[in-house]
């Protein structure tokens, strides 16, 4: 499918710090990309640059054809946008909410009343059409949020924080929600909820300080973790000399990891070095001992583990 | 021009929608009631006009427009709201006209609703209805020029108060300017061009000059370029400052 959204050397300063430094990647139609970064890192202020809210220093983001530097208006008709903290007119109802943001987009007859029908069933609004928003819980104002950005059906959507205040059945209803939709467009989340990059983006983006440290599927950044292919053993807290020992001396091996025995069973994690296949060995090294385990398993990598690597890192370098 | 009026409808519909229209239609009727007939002395004149009537609608604006005008973009700046507005496919310009024109129809409400005092003199008297009709044009573009005022303050800050107070003593300099305090100001060290350009300034002046019927269109156009330079800077404020 074709890309929909390209971001070219996207560079925000404010005097003289520079929040959003020469980012440049694409998004085709189909895809749901992971948009991560500790708070403060730049998520937004590019959110904001792309939707046309902020003028960039450098760089500009072509949106469906429409360069944001040159035809914002038309960038604005092809992008659903929901804002970090999904702010909303407190005095008006969903109901005249959505007929406004209808209004504006210039949605007419069938189409706006379909946009609205349908924005409002997916996401499970009717029960509060007609209430002011200012009263509803945040869940619904996020819902409402969403509802508006997804009205006119746009090719690229792009949702600041979607989930952040949702309870755990509505986080899942909206992963839902993004994923039957990225079908036929693209879409860009940002988030720090790590399990959500598992959950719905086919790729990720990690940032840190305005600068591009990582990008790629979900399951490449597992794999730069240090826990990846690691090994997990369970077993009784008085095996756990025994097994040390009968792991010495093998290659592959980074270091062994013991966590605080819980009652009598012992946790230990034993790291791959360079993320080699160490669950043979291990195996085979435990059965020339006899040794018991209660559980073993091999780690895939944790999200969270990358992420606070690569953006540990440049958090540190200055 | 859909979605300015699309912006307006909303604006409006926000005005109402809130206690503020009917405070400040039911404070405004009471006043200019009051200061026309106890301050105005609108039956000891004996005179069929308006004059007693309008003579106080600056004063009356410059304490209740700014409360019109505060929230016009400061509002949307503290609640953040903004970003969902100038994210919508709407030019800066077209949001400015848009909740400008919405604000200037509520004043003109406010006005229309004077209409009483209107059928009142023609009552009692038979008064030259055109000047009391350019009287109520006046008005309404007195009303228009603080509005605009209030606008471009109100999109300096995110604090509708300071809106306000800045607003009301903007709106009073451009009042006052006429008036000799200020002229005195001015005489000591300045040309005599600046200081007519100062009085030339004054609300009152052109409004004056309206409201006793000397039909001089330039009076029409000082207060409409006043709205028309007071919005275009507005564009420029709420362009800087939207992300901030």
């Amino acid at each position: 499918m074709g890309t929909m959204l390209e971001i070219q050397g996207l560079t925000k300063q404010f005097g003289q710090f520079t929040a959003v430094d020469d980012i440049s990647f694409s998004v085709a139609s189909g895809e749901v990309l992971g948009f991560l970064g500790p708070n403060g890192s730049g998520k937004s202020t590019t959110m904001k640059m792309v939707t046309g809210f902020l003028v960039p220093t450098s760089g500009t983001a072509i949106v469906c054809g429409n360069d944001v530097t040159r035809d914002p208006i038309a960038v604005k008709r092809h992008i659903g946008y929901l804002p970090e903290g999904a702010p909303l007119y407190e005095d008006m109802t969903p109901a005249g909410m959505l007929s406004f943001v209808a209004d504006v987009r210039g949605l007419s007859g069938a189409a706006r009343r379909n946009g609205i029908d349908n924005a409002v069933s997916k996401l499970q609004l009717d029960e509060v059409f007609n209430q002011q928003i200012g009263t509803l819980s945040k869940g619904f104002k996020r819902r409402v949020g969403l509802a508006q950005a997804i009205l006119h059906d746009p090719d690229v959507l792009i949702l600041d924080e979607p989930t952040d205040g949702l309870d755990p059945n509505q986080k899942h209803h909206v992963r839902e929600l993004i994923a039957e939709m990225s079908k036929d467009k693209a879409i860009v989340i940002s988030t720090h909820v790590l399990e959500e990059v598992d959950a719905v983006c086919g790729r990720a983006i990690i940032i840190a300080r305005g600068r591009m440290v990582a990008d790629g599927t979900p399951a490449e950044l597992e794999r730069r973790s240090s826990y990846y292919n690691a090994v997990s053993v369970r077993l009784h807290r008085d095996h756990v000399e025994g097994l040390k020992s009968a792991l010495d001396g093998i290659g592959d091996i980074a270091h062994i990891e013991t966590g605080e025995p819980a009652g009598d069973t012992a946790h230990v994690v034993v790291m791959s070095k360079d993320g080699a296949t160490i669950l043979e060995t291990v195996n085979a090294r435990m059965k020339d001992r006899s040794i018991a385990i209660e559980q073993l398993y091999v780690e895939r990598g944790r999200l969270e583990d990358v992420f606070r690597q690569i953006t540990g890192d440049v958090q540190g370098r200055t | 021009m859909g979605t300015a009026f699309a912006i307006s409808k909303r604006e409006l519909s926000a005005y109402f929608s809130t206690p503020l229209a009917y405070v400040f239609i039911v404070i405004f009727l009471a006043l200019a009631g009051a200061t026309t007939f106890y301050f105005g002395g609108f039956f000891q004149r004996g005179q069929a006009d308006l004059q007693s009537f309008f003579s106080f609608h600056p004063w009356l604006y410059l304490f209740l427009i700014p409360a019109v005008g505060m929230r016009l973009w400061a509002e949307e700046r503290k609640s953040g709201t903004i970003e969902l507005l100038m994210t919508l496919p709407v030019s800066t310009t077209q949001a400015v006209a848009g909740k400008f024109v919405a604000a200037w129809i509520f004043a003109g409400i406010a006005l229309a609703l004077t209409f009483p005092i209107w059928i009142t003199v023609n009552h009692l008297g038979s008064p030259d209805n055109g000047v009391i009709f350019a009287g109520y044009v006046g008005s309404f573009l007195m009303a228009g020029a603080f509005l605009a005022i209030g606008s471009f303050v109100s999109a300096l800050t995110r604090n509708q108060v300071i809106a306000f107070v800045i607003t009301a003593a903007v709106c009073f300099l451009f009042m006052m300017s006429g008036l000799e305090p200020v002229q005195s100001a001015f005489r000591g060290w300045s040309s005599d061009f600046i200081v007519d350009l100062v009085a030339s300034l004054s609300f009152l002046t052109h409004f004056d000059a309206i409201t006793r019927g000397v039909f001089d269109l330039r009076d029409f156009v000082y207060l409409t370029s006043v709205i028309g330079v007071f919005l275009f800077a507005t564009v420029v404020i709420v362009d800087l400052k939207k992300g901030s």
